[in-house]
């Protein structure tokens, strides 16, 4: 049983999720800055 | 205040949480004891398990959240409920994959309906179903409908966490408490792990709060634009 390459499968599926979610949160906050931007102007 | 405090404490917790992350991880790689019988692939149980308790935890914040918003309206309350919901999901998203890559090379199998499994599988359907509502109704009931949402999938919680302690399911039994077992120093690994889990949940939970009033303010300004425009 070579367990090695699920434990290494497990760990970077967990920081491949908590990536996509913070890069949803850093892209979701730059339109947001923009748009803010926008309706100062 | 203590916003003001927490925007300039942010960047030395995410640093100090960077490093304890990298010392868990390090440890649940090299430092904890090989299990026996399934080798390397236990040390999934470093990610899988302290993953879960926070999810957990944060759908007690959610419940908590939302029985304060429907007593007393309160909008805080109301995106602490919307935020820890959300970050809840990415944590039960986790465990639900991390799960089932354990459970190949130990099982044989991916899934298997079990009720430990297929409750975790419904609790984070009911989470998923809260967030498409919060995302896609924009009715002014929608916080009020989402926090009678969040009450009932709190529910769940309980349910998935004792499911293992009333019935014979497949899932290995609780490790603290119920009867389980554990080397000491796998135990410690465990909470090393939550602890920098935790951590991490807070932070992003600090950060999509922000990102929250954010929205809401941009939300503010945009209704009164449009009204400005309407009458003129």
């Amino acid at each position: 049983m070579n367990s090695v390459k699920f434990l290494w499968a497990a760990y970077i599926a967990t920081w491949l999720i908590h990536g996509f979610y913070i890069g949803s949160i850093v892209r979701r906050y730059g339109r947001l800055r923009q748009r803010m931007k926008d309706l100062r102007k | 205040m203590i916003a003001g405090g927490m925007k300039r404490a942010f960047p030395i917790l995410s640093i100090l949480t960077a490093l304890l992350l990298a010392y868990a991880f390090y440890e649940a790689l090299w430092v904890a004891p090989m299990e026996r019988t399934m080798g390397d692939v236990q040390r999934i149980f470093y990610y899988h398990v302290p993953s879960a308790w926070t999810a957990f935890l944060l759908f007690s914040v959610n419940l908590v959240a939302s029985v304060i918003y429907l007593v007393r309206r309160s909008a805080k309350a109301d995106a602490v409920a919307l935020v820890s919901a959300e970050v809840g999901v990415v944590f039960c998203t986790i465990v639900l994959v991390t799960g089932p890559i354990w459970a190949r090379p130990v099982w044989g199998i991916w899934w298997t309906w079990d009720l430990r499994l297929t409750l975790t599988l419904v609790l984070w359907l009911i989470y998923v179903s809260y967030l498409v509502l919060r995302r896609f109704s924009d009715s002014s009931q929608t916080p009020k409908l989402a926090a009678v949402l969040a009450i009932f999938g709190a529910l769940d919680v309980p349910l998935v966490y004792f499911s293992i302690w009333f019935f014979r399911t497949q899932h290995p039994q609780p490790v603290i408490g119920g009867g389980g077992s554990i080397d000491p120093r796998m135990l410690h690994v465990l909470l090393i792990n939550w602890l920098a889990f935790s951590c991490f949940a807070f932070l992003v939970c600090w950060a999509r709060y922000r990102l929250e009033w954010m929205q809401r303010e941009v939300d503010e300004m945009e209704s009164v634009e449009s009204l400005q425009g309407a009458t003129r």
